[in-house]
């Protein structure tokens, strides 16, 4: 047994994953969804009526949850890859988890509201 | 032993090559919905308000402004999707070798302009 000194915070393939399976999750969602505009009636009524469905709006909301943690990933490694200076990008990580934070507070009065 | 590599350092004659103008475009599209998101949760907000909210809501989508914001954001999410699908593909190492990875790069750019101008044309 090889003892290695293994170093890193460890969170970069979690990361990696996390963020091609949130991927997949918008791509299944988002052809759906064009499925349904292309089958269903257009107008007011229907796509209301598609939303207050209990199951269409589970699904609305965990692809939004998806999405931010999606979104996480993806704009954390633009700060990462621009932002050098510590303090900078630590506002900058704040900024982004308040922002999407914000987002998920709003989506569920959006999903569930109606 | 030492190469003699030809460089090549003329920066108004290098070129981003098409997979480059792909990635760096997926990045762009990506910041910008980052950016909008609030605008586009105010907009399933919108859609799924009540009947009178819902024509003023309408109104306010019908300024040519609007559209022209919307349509953008339409080819940004176009175009992340249809990049970061080609990525999917490359992660598990399916087209990586450079003549794919062209062709792919121009069919993702060509595939998600034409969607959105389609979809635009049929919306607008």
């Amino acid at each position: 047994m090889v003892n290695r000194i293994v170093v890193g915070a460890h969170y970069g393939l979690r990361d990696w994953l996390l963020q091609r399976v949130t991927a997949v999750i918008m791509l299944i969602y988002t052809v759906m969804l064009a499925v349904f505009l292309l089958i269903m009636p257009s107008g007011y009524d229907s796509w209301r009526t598609l939303f207050s469905h209990t199951w269409v709006q589970v699904l609305t909301q965990i692809t939004i949850l998806a999405l931010l943690m999606h979104a996480w990933v993806g704009v954390r490694d633009i700060w990462m890859d621009y932002v050098k200076p510590v303090g900078v990008r630590l506002a900058l990580h704040v900024f982004t988890l308040v922002w999407l934070l914000s987002c998920f507070v709003y989506s569920i009065t959006v999903v569930w509201g109606s | 032993m030492l190469k003699q590599r030809p460089k090549h350092l003329d920066l108004a004659k290098i070129r981003l090559p098409l997979p480059g103008i792909v990635s760096i475009l997926h990045r762009v599209s990506g910041a910008a919905l980052f950016l909008s998101l609030p605008v586009l949760i105010y907009l399933l907000h919108g859609s799924l308000s009540s009947a009178e909210s819902f024509e003023s809501y309408r109104a306010l989508i019908a300024n040519p402004l609007a559209k022209l914001v919307l349509l953008g954001l339409l080819w940004a999410y176009l175009h992340h999707a249809c990049a970061g699908t080609r990525f999917l593909f490359l992660d598990i190492h399916k087209g990586v070798d450079l003549p794919t990875a062209r062709a792919t790069a121009r069919i993702v750019l060509i595939v998600s302009l034409a969607l959105t101008l389609i979809l635009g044309v049929a919306l607008w």
